[in-house]
């Protein structure tokens, strides 16, 4: 062996070992990123399954016609505006009797949400003949005795540092005893707009909302960004000055932070144009914009990756530009076009922070039914609740993302689906 | 009638008249007596429908528009003009006050209720105004509709060249589609910078490029203490580049890594679940890194701070920027794995021939090739993080420090817009305009960032091709 192979190979394990941790040193890139996905989405999901269910309170409501100064031949207003709380309170008394005390009166009454009274009062307005009555019901219970309910607050910790109090405590433990509480699905979370009460605050008025924002969105952004697509593609004469504009301000879009265009959609929309604040319509207005770079590029590949063939064989046969790409062009291009789309929508389904400049932080606890009624929308919503101190609604707010990001899978494997079903291979 | 019933009216209308139009253009073109005469027509039936269609359409909607995007401030101003002269005295924003006012009270539709007599009649002669132009709305869009339908029936003969006529029409709308991103941008630049100017009137230009010291809130009075408002923007700018060099650091070294052991090392099946997986990253919205990191990153950062005996801020700038890395590890990793992969392989094949290894190769010869692609891929990362909104909005800090130490709370340019357009603006405070000189600031610089970074891919690109 020369001086220098043995040089070489003295070398050679040290090289081996370099290349194994370069290799290791990539894989446990890799692993650190997946590591930070698991992390997120194992938090996100533990904190938020427990608001799928909630926690109901049963009570023996005696519907007194003395006490709610009504009975079944009442009219409805009377019956409609009757005071059905004070019923509720008074069946809890009934349970609890020997209650001292503003504080723990109070609390006594918190033991229920507000919820009930209406609850009652739509029973009762459907059936006046349950007045004078004795009937047990389901309410909703308080966000406390909930949060107590699902474990999160530590009996064993000294009196002062709980939520719950000692009394309070027994009252619950009294309840279970009895079978009085109950965890149930949580349908409020699905049925119900906002509310400053974490018990009574659902979804409903998000999604909504949400359906709305991107119904306008995707009502305009497709037509223009598959229009220009084709445009670009087929039509645009070559080194035109206006089109080089063009293709310069659809990247300038990419590239503009989404804060600056709800900047735009302040002082553009609401201002100049008089768009209703805090509506669909002008969120739909805003995502636009912001959604029609994605469309638009997405188009161009899905358009020019119609074989030239094609098109030539129809012109051929006499068919004019536009009639070549109505006819033959665009539904061979639809399934990139349609991908490129939802993908699209599912990035303005995400997006926040524009929103927030144009007034979709608004509370709106009313489910908005058009798109000129104020609304917001589901990040928007997450926002809102993310920022609300009441310890269950930190629960709701992931349990919120859990349904969002439910949204962006369905979207995502729609897209994925289309791709797989419809792509060709010319 | 309301828009939206004229819109279905008018698009009723349309259907209506695409069939009359059909209809007519085979008549025309059939002798007495015989069938078939569609042969004798320059275009096919359906364009003709198509034609007087648009003919129907396209005034009566850009009247439509006109008339709807100027119906609110021409009725405003007439009913001012309508109010006595003592009262249009008096300054602009009263004026816009009492508009307000009376606009809330005609669209109550309880008049009678309110006791102020001069704001009852304006509210009436409002109403009354905002009648007699729905009316003439409807009116003069369902006749501008009918009559434009007429004129497309009349103009249809034999020799008629619809198709052509069809067809540049819809040439037309898509130019304008395209040129939505123009004006999308056009407005954008003027949005902001309109109001930029407005501020820089109120504040120099230099203390908002060179002061140290940011606190927004201007007095409401006169003798108020500490709240003179003052505009600098360095800690900002600071803030905002702190937390974006923390993503960075996280992203670039992770992101670039994962790219070269896909990309180089890893089999095609592994590939093929690990790429997606790793762009899951990029999906999530940012409201939900936001608040990961503002309940589960800060806490446990500032514990384990703690721990070892440092104080850190709740809202410290580590946990932001931690949190963001994480989130821009996807758009690393997606540019340089097309950098890396746009090497040719001829370079990586030269390398193996001369007996270096798999990983002397990649940092030898591909990497310094792919560089230039690399680091455009990083500055299009960079931009992205110091527009990122959400994030550090739900977990940096509000307090503008002019600190580099990441366990402090900091804040970035985006926060102080949000939080100063967050609720209720006015328009002639230095303090909302701040927002739109900190936005004017944030284009420029993003726009740089992605000019470089795009010119320099797009020159490496060449190099190769």
């Amino acid at each position: 062996m020369s001086k220098t192979t043995k040089k070489i190979e003295a070398n050679l394990k040290k090289r081996y070992a370099k290349e194994k941790r370069f290799r290791a040193y990539g894989v446990v890139s890799l692993l650190i990123s997946f590591a930070f996905l698991a992390v997120l989405l194992v938090t996100i999901f533990s904190k938020g399954l427990p608001a799928f269910q909630q926690t109901y309170i049963k009570l023996d409501i005696e519907l007194n016609e003395k006490i709610l100064g009504i009975n079944k031949d009442s009219d409805e207003d009377a019956l409609f505006s009757a005071s059905y709380s004070k019923v509720v309170k008074n069946s809890l008394k009934e349970m609890f009797p020997g209650i001292k005390g503003r504080k723990q009166k109070r609390a006594l009454k918190n033991l229920v949400s507000k919820s009930a009274a209406y609850d009652l009062r739509d029973k009762v307005l459907e059936k006046p003949t349950l007045l004078g009555t004795t009937q047990s019901y389901w309410f909703l219970a308080k966000d406390d005795v909930d949060v107590f309910m699902k474990g999160n607050i530590d009996r064993t910790l000294p009196e002062s540092d709980r939520r719950i109090k000692d009394y309070q405590l027994a009252w619950i433990d009294k309840l279970m005893d009895e079978g009085r509480l109950e965890k149930r699905f949580n349908t409020v979370l699905f049925t119900e707009g906002d509310s400053r009460e974490p018990e009574q605050a659902g979804m409903r008025g998000a999604i909504v909302g949400s359906l709305l924002t991107m119904l306008v969105t995707i009502l305009l952004s497709f037509p223009i960004g598959v229009a220009t697509a084709a445009y670009l593609e087929e039509f645009a004469p070559q080194n035109n000055r206006w089109v080089d504009l063009i293709e310069i301000n659809i990247n300038n879009l990419a590239a503009v932070p989404s804060i600056v265009f709800g900047l735009l959609g302040l002082a553009v929309y609401i201002n100049i144009f008089g768009v209703p604040r805090s509506t669909p319509l002008l969120g739909g207005l805003v995502l636009t914009l912001m959604t029609l770079p994605t469309i638009i590029i997405a188009s161009r590949a899905a358009i020019k990756s119609v074989p030239p063939s094609i098109k030539e064989a129809a012109i051929g046969l006499g068919a004019s530009r536009m009639q070549v790409l109505f006819q033959h062009t665009l539904p061979l291009a639809m399934p990139g076009i349609l991908t490129g789309t939802i993908i699209g929508m599912a990035q303005a389904l995400g997006e926040t922070a524009p929103l927030l400049m144009i007034g979709m932080v608004a509370f709106v606890s009313d489910i908005p039914t058009g798109i000129f009624d104020p609304s917001t929308v589901m990040p928007v919503q997450i926002y809102l609740w993310s920022d609300s101190p009441e310890r269950a609604f930190t629960e709701r707010t992931s349990a919120a993302i859990m349904i969002l990001l439910g949204f962006l899978v369905l979207m995502n494997v729609i897209a994925i689906v289309l791709r797989k079903k419809f792509e060709k291979k010319w | 009638m309301s828009v939206q019933t004229i819109l279905i009216t008018l698009f009723a209308l349309l259907i209506f008249s695409f069939f009359i139009g059909r209809k007519r253009s085979i008549a025309v073109s059939t002798p007495v007596g015989k069938t078939g005469g569609r042969r004798n027509l320059h275009s096919r039936p359906h364009y003709y429908g198509y034609m007087v269609a648009i003919w129907a359409g396209i005034p009566a909607l850009l009247i439509l528009a006109l008339w709807t995007s100027f119906n609110s401030s021409i009725i405003s101003s007439l009913t001012v003009s309508g109010l006595s002269d003592s009262l249009q005295s008096q300054s602009k924003d009263a004026i816009g006050l009492m508009m307000n006012e009376v606009k809330n009270l005609a669209e109550s539709g309880n008049i009678a209720a309110e006791s102020d007599p001069v704001l009852r009649n304006a509210a009436s002669h409002y109403q009354r105004l905002q009648g007699i132009s729905t009316l003439a709305k409807t009116v003069i869009v369902l006749v501008v509709s009918l009559l434009g339908m007429l004129i497309g029936w009349r103009l249809i003969s034999p020799k008629m060249r619809a198709r052509n006529k069809v067809e540049t029409v819809v040439r037309w709308a898509m130019i304008l589609c395209s040129s939505i991103a123009i004006l999308a941008t056009v407005g954008i630049v003027f949005s902001v910078l309109f109001e930029s100017v407005h501020f820089f009137k109120a504040v120099p230009p230099s203390d908002f490029l060179f002061g140290t010291t940011w606190s927004p809130q201007t007095a409401l009075r006169e003798d108020q203490v500490g709240s003179s408002g003052s505009f600098g923007a360095i800690p900002l700018f600071v803030g905002t580049l702190l937390i974006s060099a923390i993503a960075l650091i996280i992203a670039v070294p992770l992101g670039l890594m994962s790219a070269i052991y896909l990309s180089e090392y890893a089999g095609k099946r592994f590939r093929s679940v690990a790429k997606p997986v790793l762009e899951i990253l990029a999906g999530i919205p940012t409201v939900v890194y936001g608040f990961f990191a503002a309940l589960t990153v800060a806490p446990f950062i500032r514990h384990w701070g703690e721990a070892i005996g440092l104080s850190v801020a709740s809202e410290s700038a580590l946990a932001a920027g931690l949190v963001m890395g994480i989130m821009i590890i996807p758009f690393v990793s997606s540019l340089s794995d097309d950098v890396l992969s746009a090497v040719p392989q001829s370079m990586r094949d030269a390398s193996y021939g001369m007996g270096a290894t798999k990983s002397e190769t990649i940092r030898q010869v591909i990497i310094p090739a792919a560089l230039p692609g690399i680091v455009g891929g990083v500055l299009l990362a960079a931009s992205r993080a110091i527009g990122e909104t959400m994030i550090v909005v739900m977990a940096a800090g509000l307090s503008a420090k002019l600190t580099i130490n990441p366990l402090e709370a900091v804040t970035t340019v985006t926060v102080q817009i949000v939080t100063i357009l967050t609720g209720d603006q006015e328009f002639d405070s230095p303090k909302t305009l701040a927002a739109f000189a900190l936005a004017l600031g944030l284009f420029v610089i993003t726009l740089l960032l992605n000019y470089v970074a795009l010119h320099i891919i797009r020159k490496y690109r060449e190099q190769y091709e």
